[in-house]
């Protein structure tokens, strides 16, 4: 119960924070939109191309706009130590660290649904037929990509170089979310049934368990003095 | 000195291992039927990845054991493992293409075991740059800890993801069938070979153990003469 209490405080005070000034989903979003933007002269955006280049685009644009959220997310707490005076708190460090998670969470899901519609309309395809299987994919590889992502931030937040330190630390562990997501969201896309890719579904819920409980075991020695 | 006398008694081990294995991977192996003389890379290669694994696997364990009683030895010992590893890593990627070449006539192939290995190396370059960039060592301690635990599940998972993603992919080459028919004296260069290279890393680990230790046994000192301590 004093867990979910923490755990709301922590998501009310990013999200608010964001709401106040909004530079981080700002960001997020456009770098979104132009690593979209620029896919497509990388590869010309032929009709019956646009199914197999999709899920690969929507990802790396979901790598990337998360990549500048998670810095930021810790940057803003360093700036005015305010993670030490989240540590000082009696608060349980696993329950900062989903609130953050959370925050994390709803920003990626905002800038995601901004660079599919921006994808949707620019590469002509409309992703209102599956919709369902497509969400399931996308969320379940965005949890898992944030379960790291916010952990990740708070170790890159503690180092010189910050902004080189997250993606090296991120894309790497990440490759396993990165992979099932892709195939995943394929398969949503092409509207074949859920079997057909049912395996990576099973990995993707594996691989947000999995880093979840580690990232939430392991959160009080990031923040640890 | 005790220690020092077992430290030259593991290098003279080291270095004669390293000759006798290199012996026999020249002289005593067979030559391979349809590879011919290129195929005794092989005795690099492998030992080379098995020792990179292992040593991924002692940064494993040093972060855990430096979380659980934040003794130093542990923390200089997964830094260490973390050195030695990656070292090994480089040659196990160096010295594949070197042998895929002239083997299956690629340098380079996305199947399950390549990505794996290049996903090890890029997992030592992360743990090795966030040591370097982090300021305070006790700080630096604890987070490479938390990277090098995190690293270290994610290799299975990833192994996992990478072997679906290829094999419902059309596989472009079959990889040399290695192990299952190998000829005995192949099999005894082999593990004569792996033996050298873990008695190397056994010997790179602990040499790099021991100058962490005096690294900070020199900046305790310095800063109990209270001289500036920020070179370390």
């Amino acid at each position: 119960m004093q867990n979910l209490r923490v755990i709301w405080a922590v998501f009310v005070k990013d999200v608010r924070l964001e709401w106040r000034h909004r530079e981080t989903l700002a960001a997020m979003c456009v770098f979104g939109l132009l690593v979209v933007f620029l896919f497509n002269f990388a590869f010309e955006s032929a009709r019956e191309m646009s199914l197999r280049l999709l899920p690969g685009l929507l990802w790396i644009a979901f790598a990337f706009a998360g990549v500048i959220g998670f810095n930021r997310s810790f940057a803003a707490e360093r700036e005015n130590a305010g993670l030490e005076g989240l540590t000082l708190t009696p608060a349980d460090p696993g329950a900062l660290y989903l609130g953050k998670l959370l925050a994390n969470l709803l920003f990626m899901i905002v800038a995601e649904v901004v660079i599919v519609f921006a994808a949707s309309l620019w590469y002509n395809f409309s992703f209102i037929p599956v919709l369902g299987p497509f969400a399931l994919v996308t969320g379940l590889g965005t949890l898992g990509y944030v379960a790291v992502g916010t952990i990740f931030g708070a170790v890159a937040s503690n180092t010189r170089m910050r902004e080189v330190m997250l993606p090296v630390l991120q894309f790497p562990a990440s490759v396993p979310a990165f992979i099932a997501g892709i195939e995943g969201t394929t398969g949503a896309l092409r509207g074949e049934p859920i079997a057909v890719y049912a395996d990576w579904v099973n990995l993707l819920v594996a691989f947000c368990i999995i880093f979840l409980v580690l990232s939430y075991l392991l959160f009080e020695y990031v923040l640890e003095e | 000195m005790n220690n020092s006398t077992g430290r030259i008694a593991h290098l003279g081990l080291t270095i004669i291992w390293l000759l006798i294995s290199l012996w026999m991977i020249f002289f005593y192996a067979p030559e391979e039927a349809t590879m011919g003389e290129v195929q005794r890379i092989f005795y690099i290669h492998v030992p080379s990845a098995w020792t990179a694994f292992l040593g991924y696997f002692v940064v494993f364990l040093g972060s855990v054991a430096y979380l659980a009683n934040r003794s130093q030895a542990a923390d200089d010992l997964a830094h260490a493992a973390g050195e030695a590893g990656f070292v090994f890593c480089t040659c196990m990627i160096v010295t594949g293409p070197l042998w895929a070449k002239p083997a299956w006539g690629i340098w380079w192939t996305w199947d399950a075991r390549l990505t794996t290995s290049f996903l090890l190396w890029l997992l030592y370059i992360s743990y090795l740059m966030l040591r370097s960039y982090v300021f305070n060592p006790s700080r630096s301690a604890l987070l490479a800890a938390v990277v090098g635990i995190i690293g270290f599940v994610d290799v299975p998972v990833n192994y996992m993801a990478i072997r679906w993603w290829r094999t419902q992919h059309p596989q472009p080459v079959i990889g040399g069938g290695e192990g299952s028919g190998l000829d005995p004296a192949m099999r005894l260069t082999l593990y004569v070979s792996a033996g050298a290279f873990f008695c190397l890393f056994a010997y790179l680990v602990r040499e790099r153990a021991a100058i962490g230790k005096l690294r900070r046994e020199v900046s305790a000192a310095r800063r109990a003469a209270g001289l500036d301590d920020r070179k370390e």
